[in-house]
């Protein structure tokens, strides 16, 4: 494939616009399953939409204490890091063969940029509050990676490549990694990581809208607001992925895959939003403690019972 | 109308602050999310940060303390933004318009695009008020 053609690619299919628009609808549906449960009606499907084309037409406010360029680059780097983690992962599901040694760890890494931006951003806007966030955004990153990482490992020892190609067929003729005890495990494990990752109930600590008014978004306004919601819904779209190509075989457009396909992303997003709905708030120790204690070893059993076979 | 303009009509979301008011207000408030009313129908949102915000929500006379941080607040705001008086205190000072404390009406010192009156405002008043406010734009 040519330069050109990985650009286009990046930037439309399956790179930027997919990526917003699919991470957009998903936002909405999050919405719309919040207020069924809460037994409301909800916003319409264009919500998200309407929200970001609002916020790119609203005045951008810099605080007089912030720095600006970082104030203001961090977003953007935070949004080409998650599509290019989406677009990275779109092209291995839709043809494994365009992968490459180690990517897996290379995604890893991508994904681990916008949570870093926000870190970046929120302590250059001068604001004590988005510092506060920042400060609770790194210590949830020293929290949750361990167990993510370790629950990569558990699918790269049980398959013995580091590739998501390897990966991919492993699934394809061995059967999915969630029909195995210690996939199973490491599955759950993914999924409460996915939780922190996003930056969702029980885990929105660095956010928090009613204590700390948004913490490393408070003095974002107009189009980096937008930029930092755009980073959160492609982020939507690229851990659901990222966990179905580690445990769930992946998804693919051929024939009757497209529905089982979208049925797994929904599933797993569905998944998210009652966990996200039906728990408060935890502290940032307890947050600590719940991914360096029980999340911790359960992904640990789940590695060992790979290295065993199971 | 240009199209930032359709969206904001379609997604305004709210930062209240409560300039001294006795708190009915701000419960009447919390109604319109409920099941029963739901204005997150219309895209309205209640946000964190004055600087997410499109409209300003202000319950409440205004006492002296308050005043600074009522101003800075509608300096630090993103343009465009509109600015409701709500309940009886927020239009006209209400019970307390005699309070040797209170400085108000908030009209006095910041332009108000729309008066939403009741001690409390009922719901129905409230989404009318949305409305009255959004057809402005």
């Amino acid at each position: 494939m040519t330069a050109f053609g990985y650009i286009v690619k990046y930037l439309l299919f399956p790179g930027f616009v997919f990526s917003a628009v699919v991470g957009l609808l998903t936002t909405w549906v999050d919405r719309k399953v919040t207020a069924r449960v809460q037994y409301r009606v909800g916003p319409p499907w264009y919500q998200p939409f309407a929200d970001t084309i609002k916020l790119l037409g609203k005045e951008v406010v810099v605080p007089a204490g912030a720095r600006t360029t970082g104030f203001l680059v961090m977003p953007v780097v935070g949004l080409a890091a998650a599509t290019l983690a989406s677009t990275i992962l779109w092209l291995v599901n839709l043809d494994p063969t365009v992968s490459f040694v180690g990517d897996t760890i290379v995604v890893l890494y991508i994904m681990t940029i916008p949570a870093l931006a926000l870190i970046i951003g929120g302590s250059a806007s001068g604001n004590p509050l988005g510092i506060l966030g920042a400060s609770r955004e790194m210590k949830l990153m020293f929290g949750y990676e361990l167990p993510l990482v370790m629950a990569v490992l558990t699918t790269v020892v049980k398959v013995g490549s580091f590739s998501f190609e390897k990966i991919l067929i492993h699934q394809e003729y061995n059967g999915v990694m969630l029909g195995s005890v210690s996939g199973v495990l490491a599955f759950i494990v993914a999924i409460f990581c996915a939780q922190a990752k996003l930056g969702f109930i029980p885990f929105d600590i660095p956010e928090a809208e009613t204590e700390i008014a948004g913490g490393t978004h408070i003095e974002y306004s107009g189009a980096p607001l937008a930029v930092v919601r755009l980073n959160t819904a492609i982020m939507y779209l690229v851990m659901p992925l990222f966990i179905i190509t580690m445990f769930w075989g992946g998804v693919n457009f051929v024939g009757w895959r497209i529905l089982t396909s979208i049925l797994k992303y929904v599933a797993i997003v569905v998944i998210i939003v009652v966990v996200k709905n039906t728990n408060p708030r935890v502290r940032i120790d307890h947050a600590l403690r719940f991914f360096w204690g029980p999340m911790f070893v359960l992904s640990a059993v789940a590695l060992i019972l790979a290295t065993l076979g199971y | 109308m240009s199209l930032a303009l359709k969206a904001l009509k379609k997604s305004p979301w709210v930062f209240h602050v409560n300039t001294g008011a006795c708190n009915n207000c701000d419960i009447e408030i919390l109604d319109c999310l409920t099941p029963r009313f739901d204005v997150e129908r219309f895209g309205v949102v209640l946000v964190g940060s004055i600087r997410h915000a499109d409209v300003l929500l202000v319950s409440g006379p205004v006492t002296a303390n308050v005043l600074p941080r009522l101003r800075r607040l509608y300096e630090a705001a993103p343009r465009p933004i509109k600015v409701v008086a709500f309940g009886a205190c927020g239009c006209k000072c209400g019970i307390f318009r005699d309070g040797y404390n209170v400085v108000g009406p908030m009209d006095k010192y910041i332009p108000v695009d729309a008066y939403i009156p009741g001690c409390p405002p009922k719901p129905e008043t409230i989404i009318s008020g949305i409305v009255k406010v959004l057809s402005q734009l």
